[in-house]
């Protein structure tokens, strides 16, 4: 499975940077989304992924039995995936508001807020 | 010690309050504290001069190895007595000569600091703290220079004086560290003790060309010269201490202090020598051709500041004498004449030479010490720069090489020191009187004199006895150079010699040559052209050429276009990866396709279909619809490989992102199409590439695991240490509780950000 999705991986980045090179800026906005997916599979594949081996520990045990998928990259993809939405909704909430001011969805006319 | 140096940056802030509250007696109140450094410094001469050296230390940054120490021996105490002495006239005479300027209170704040920038830099023991207080001189310099900011060539000298200094601080910083490298430590101490080591390190010739690289541009030895004049932009009293006591002796200081340790090779000799030589020469020189007041004065000091170069390059006991010597003698006079130049424009109105003259009887007293110093830097006896002249004289004729090019340049000089000094001397008191831009009424207020009168009075007292001066500190000084005892003395009278002719040779060509100043000037007029020529140009142009540069790439890089930013990072990214790969022979290896399962198929399937279409569709809600379906089948990615709470924070906030998407969107228009054919195929280029990139990437590395995880930590004390079951789990809220700190501090911040966005508008404030 880690080789498929190396591949599509690859292929959601490729997605995510053609679509932050359009002008139309909320383009860019699915650009974002695509990008912080694509980060967060990265890291997610790179820890190996283990099939039915949640990192739990039973009742009574001081450690999992046998084999358990990496607990911290999981943290690390919890926090990014919170944050990437922290950041989704300022940008969005931002490019609505440049939209109201400048009158204008494409980034070569946003160049200054004089109307 | 420590408390002496932080003393002067406390009162420094302080300075403007007590301005207000003291009014017109400012001067007076402030210049009580280096008054008082003073003489707390005085109370080390009894040890100082008796042979010891003094270290003492505070710890700083002791992981480090940086401590902040004060070494005080003859040399540091010499300049410490100096700053501090010199120090209380310029700001008892500032608080005159800046009255009712509205910036006075700013004026104190920063002079003080320079106060206590200088005291440290050369007190400081260790080298790191020493450039420190370097670069802080250089800014308060800066500033001073800049005073009167709202003239356009104030600022601009001031930016000079700055570039050129602050670029050969650069200089000296590698050169700092490569002789701390070389002499094993960074405690000057240590350093000078360890002489024969550094001389004969593989580093010492790189460390000692950028050593002198700072002492040079700090010290305006030819080609750097240029900045000083110029830098007399500044108000008066700040010429008379940063441009010619203090400041611009911090490169003589380092030289000499650095003497025991690089000091004694061939090269040092020689590019000491000749540089300083040099620089006498062009000094007094250009000193000659000026008819400014102050410009007059600056050059004079670059000749100084060559002449001391010179003597430390020789190096000889009888040369380090006569370089402490000299030093102290032409801190005094040339103290005292600028303070005196400051008069002149105050009460007379008169910056240049040409529009005085006559003036002994409006100004009686300020003449009668103008004469006294003039005196002294023309070298006549029985003043103290008399002293320190013949033995400059005999330094260079008993020179170890060279003799006869310095000998040559060092008469030159002398003649034309004695003609520079008879135009500070004769030319405004004498003959008839000149019609002044201003009439003065009366003489110079008393906080004014006193600087000039006491100063120049100095310059007789150890003329008269120059055992005084000796004894006190300029013989510890000279030892402290040589790193060594010294045998020699200071004596007026030497007996008839050769110094002694060359003296009273230069008395008389310089009166004649000053006799015929006017003439001598216009036959001179041609080098105002060949000045066009000069290092100045070189800086003019480099500046134009920084300015061009910078303007260039700001046009190139800062374009404001967000495609070009993510264009560049992409491609820089993409590159540095792809050579990286190349170089290490980085290989993807046989990739081997295991056998998907029918679900893992349909994800895959899922995905790819998904990311197609929010790519390719022209609707805004199918691609939105896309995203969704894409965020929703990378959560069961999560759930199906063991991540449960990573599967469930993802629904959510998938869900969360549609809602927004959804009602935000479609209040913008509809997708348009904006970009041409090409264009879409160089970005779909450079996106594959990318893309491609990052899966020979991870290919690459999915079997290679070149430490062992740190996972296994987490899993073992999850439960002894966390208390808790779900290891993500204990993951986030305690083992990296501090991540999940942030993360919360970035959601608030967003939040707080939106909030702003939707709540303040442009418009309710119109």
């Amino acid at each position: 499975m880690e080789v498929v999705m190396s591949f599509v991986i690859g292929g959601m980045y490729a997605a995510a940077i053609y679509m932050m090179l359009r002008r139309s800026i909320v383009k860019l906005v699915i650009g974002l989304v695509l990008l912080s997916n694509a980060a967060n599979l990265l890291i997610f594949t790179m820890a190996g992924m283990l099939p039915g081996a949640p990192p739990l520990i039973p009742p009574g045990a001081t450690m999992p039995e046998g084999l358990s998928a990496d607990p911290l990259a999981q943290a690390v993809v919890l926090t990014a995936i919170v944050i990437g939405f922290g950041v989704l909704a300022f940008a969005v909430v931002l490019i609505h508001r440049a939209y109201e001011v400048v009158k204008a969805d494409d980034m070569d006319q946003m160049k200054d807020t004089d109307r | 010690m420590l408390y002496a140096i932080l003393s002067t940056f406390l009162v420094a802030a302080i300075a403007p309050a007590v301005h207000r509250v003291t009014g017109r007696a400012s001067g007076w109140v402030l210049g009580l504290l280096p008054a008082a450094l003073f003489v707390y410094f005085l109370s080390f001469l009894p040890a100082v001069s008796s042979g010891e050296s003094i270290v003492l230390s505070w710890p700083w940054l002791p992981g480090l190895d940086i401590h902040l120490s004060f070494l005080v021996d003859g040399l540091s105490l010499l300049f410490a007595l100096l700053i501090s002495g010199i120090g209380f006239f310029i700001v008892t005479y500032a608080g005159r000569y800046l009255e009712g300027h509205r910036d006075l209170g700013r004026f104190y704040v920063i002079i003080l600091a320079f106060m206590g920038s200088m005291l440290g830099l050369v007190l400081a023991d260790n080298l790191i703290a020493m450039f420190v207080f370097w670069e802080l001189t250089s800014i308060t310099s800066y500033l001073l220079i800049g005073y009167n900011h709202e003239n356009a060539d104030a600022r601009k000298y001031a930016l000079q004086g700055l570039i050129v200094t602050v670029g050969g601080g650069l200089a000296l910083l590698a050169g700092i560290v490569m002789l701390a490298m070389a002499g094993g430590s960074y405690e000057l101490s240590e350093i000078l003790a360890n002489g024969d080591v550094v001389r004969e390190h593989s580093l010492y010739l790189p460390l000692l060309i950028l050593i002198l690289i700072g002492a040079f541009t700090k010290s305006a030895q030819v080609p750097f010269h240029f900045w000083l004049p110029r830098a007399m932009a500044a108000p008066t009293p700040v010429s008379a201490y940063l441009h010619s006591a203090t400041m611009v002796k911090a490169g003589v200081y380092l030289l000499a202090r650095l003497n025991p340790s690089l000091g004694g090779t061939e090269i040092w000799f020689t590019t000491l020598a000749l540089f300083g030589a040099i620089t006498m020469f062009t000094g007094v020189f250009l000193a000659f051709r000026s008819t400014g007041v102050k410009q007059v004065l600056a050059y004079s000091t670059v000749m100084a500041l060559g002449t001391l170069t010179m003597l430390i390059g020789i190096g000889t006991e009888t040369a380090l004498m006569a370089a402490m010597a000299f030093l102290l003698a032409h801190s005094l006079y040339k103290g005292a004449l600028f303070m005196v130049a400051g008069i002149l424009d105050h009460e007379a109105g008169a910056k240049d030479f040409l529009q005085t003259g006559g003036l002994r009887t409006a100004l009686p007293v300020t003449a009668a010490f103008a004469i006294l110093a003039a005196l002294s830097l023309g070298g006549v006896i029985p003043l103290f720069g008399f002293v320190a002249k013949e033995l400059m004289l005999e330094s260079v004729l008993e020179a170890p090489g060279l003799v006869g090019i310095l000998t040559l340049l060092a008469v030159l000089t002398a003649i034309l020191g004695v003609a520079v000094a008879a135009i500070v001397g004769i030319r405004p008191w004498f003959g008839a009187r000149v019609e002044t831009p201003k009439t003065p009424h009366h003489e110079a207020p008393p906080a004014m004199l006193a600087g000039p009168v006491v100063l120049a009075s100095l310059g007789l007292i150890f003329g008269l006895g120059p055992g005084l001066a000796d004894e006190g500190l300029v013989n510890a000084a000279a030892a402290s150079v040589q790193g060594a005892p010294v045998d020699g003395y200071l004596a007026l009278w030497h007996g008839i010699n050769w110094p002694l002719a060359i003296s009273a040779f230069s008395l008389i060509a310089g009166g004649l040559l000053y006799w015929r100043w006017e003439q001598a000037r216009r036959a001179l007029a041609w080098v105002d052209q060949a000045a066009e020529y000069g290092p100045e140009k070189g800086y003019f142009k480099m500046m134009d050429g920084l300015v061009w540069l910078s303007e260039w790439q700001t046009r190139v890089l800062q374009n404001g276009y967000l495609r070009y930013y993510v264009i560049v990072i992409v491609v820089m990214t993409a590159g540095l990866v792809g050579v990286t790969a190349q170089l290490f022979d980085v290989s993807v290896g046989t990739v081997h396709f295991e056998r998907l399962r029918i679900h893992e198929m349909a994800i895959i399937a899922v995905l790819a279909a998904s990311m197609l279409f929010a790519v390719t569709t022209r609707s805004r809600l199918g691609a939105v619809a896309a995203l969704g379906s894409l965020g929703f089948t990378v959560a069961l990615v999560y759930v199906l490989y063991s991540a449960a709470d990573v599967g469930i924070t993802q629904v959510l906030v998938e869900t969360l992102t549609v809602i927004l998407l959804v009602l935000v969107l479609f209040r913008l228009p509809g997708f348009l199409s904006l970009s041409s054919s090409a264009l879409r195929l160089r970005d779909a280029g450079i996106a594959l590439i990318t893309g491609g990139m990052i899966t020979l990437l991870m290919l690459s590395t999915l079997d290679a695991r070149l430490f062992d995880s740190i996972a296994q930590y987490f899993i073992e004390e999850s439960e002894p240490s966390g208390y808790g079951r779900n290891i993500v789990n204990v993951v986030l809220v305690d083992f990296r509780a501090l991540d999940t700190l942030g993360e919360i501090f970035v959601l608030a911040l967003a939040a707080i950000g939106v909030y702003a966005m939707i709540r303040f508008r442009a418009e309710d404030r119109r």
